[in-house]
């Protein structure tokens, strides 16, 4: 078995078992990530990865299995050592999550000033380029109520990459944007893989987006990795499912007669 | 438990004829660009010009980009020359991306710094 310390793995996921209450949402998921790729998690809505997400940042406890993270298994790991390997994470979540009281530079700066010593100057200047990499400098004052959906994004991300992660996680990049803003983050995505040498872990449906950046991808399903490859290598897919999916068919829905009745009629 | 690499940044000024250089090496990020910040900024406070040579650095974050910024608007004010020698594609690819490229004075030889003194 392989694990993030022994190979070239940003992150391993090995047998991952994750419940929420009566229900089984994620069953005996394994997956590597390559040190410094983009990965793209995708399937439908309610396939699980969000919860994939969640468990990778530290967010939901599984019921078993391991997620092992630049070296440290944060399933079994202390307290302390998960908010070291948080301090590398980055995270972009689908509506922003910017703090509506502070202007866009104070949301970004806040990671800087909660877990750095660096000098006030400095802060300033590495806010500013972090918005100029975003195109948002000239946003630099206003507050989260005077953004565009897409300036949001853009905002969320320059917030996502301020302590330089190591591991950025990307809910949703392009959903309600515009294709040429959604076009914009997907090349900046790749930009900042290549040039800040960062680990990209993106989970979206938007099979547009999806090709463009993606080293590798998950297809999810039903809790499940249906399978796992380079775009390529899912694109020629046998799996029914996955052909499916890329051409944005419906799910075919398999019903159980006498539950589906009883789930409408009772008894 | 697993364990993490450790980075490491070296940093040595040297006196030259006519302008301090600032020797850099390894990886300059949070936990380094203080100690780079302060060399620069204590380096200009003489006076000299400043010339950074960056050929042995691995990898530069915003942090340690920042510290080359306020360097360079340091050095303006005090109408010091001010520029980065032997800049790594990697490095140069980061700066290339906050359009810094264009704003730095970037050489390939100290000849070259020497001659705009």
């Amino acid at each position: 078995m392989s694990d993030a310390s022994q190979t070239n793995n940003a992150i391993s996921i090995r047998d991952l078992v994750v419940d929420y209450g009566p229900r089984r949402i994620l069953s005996d998921v394994s997956l590597d990530i390559p040190m410094g790729q983009i990965m793209v998690i995708m399937g439908q809505s309610g396939a699980g990865k969000t919860t994939l997400l969640r468990c990778m940042l530290g967010l939901k406890k599984p019921a078993s299995g391991s997620v092992n993270i630049l070296g440290t298994d944060i399933v079994t790991a202390s307290r302390h050592d998960i908010n070291r390997i948080r301090k590398q994470m980055g995270v972009a979540f689908q509506g922003g999550a910017l703090f509506s009281s502070m202007s866009v530079a104070e949301n970004i700066q806040l990671a800087l000033r909660e877990h750095t010593n660096l000098d006030e100057k400095t802060i300033e200047i590495m806010t500013r380029i972090k918005l100029d990499m975003v195109n948002m400098l000239a946003a630099e004052h206003l507050m989260p109520s005077e953004l565009s959906g897409g300036m949001t994004k853009r905002a969320a991300l320059a917030r996502a990459i301020i302590m330089d992660p190591k591991l950025l996680f990307f809910d949703e990049p392009s959903a309600g944007l515009d294709p040429s803003t959604a076009a914009e983050l997907d090349q900046l995505i790749i930009t900042l893989k290549n040039t800040m040498r960062m680990t990209i872990i993106v989970v979206t449906h938007e099979l547009d987006s999806i090709f463009k950046i993606a080293d590798h991808i998950a297809v999810v399903s039903a809790g499940r990795i249906l399978e796992t490859g380079t775009p390529q290598q899912i694109t020629s897919s046998s799996n029914p499912e996955i052909q499916g999916m890329l051409n944005r068919k419906p799910r075919e829905t398999i019903v159980d007669t006498d539950a589906h009745l009883r789930r409408l009629v009772g008894g | 438990m697993g364990s993490s690499v450790e980075s490491s940044m070296e940093c040595k000024l040297k006196s030259e004829s006519g302008f301090d250089l600032l020797e850099l090496s390894g990886e300059v990020d949070l936990q380094f660009s203080p100690r780079l910040r302060e060399k620069i900024l204590g380096s200009l406070k003489t006076g000299n010009p400043l010339l950074i040579d960056m050929a042995k650095v691995s990898y530069i974050d915003s942090s340690g980009i920042a510290s080359l910024v306020e360097g360079f608007q340091t050095a303006k004010s005090s109408k010091l020359a001010y520029g980065l020698l032997n800049i790594s594609s990697t490095a140069l690819q980061v700066l290339t991306l906050t359009r810094l490229d264009k704003i730095f004075n970037l050489y390939s030889s100290p000849e070259q710094f020497k001659q705009q003194l």
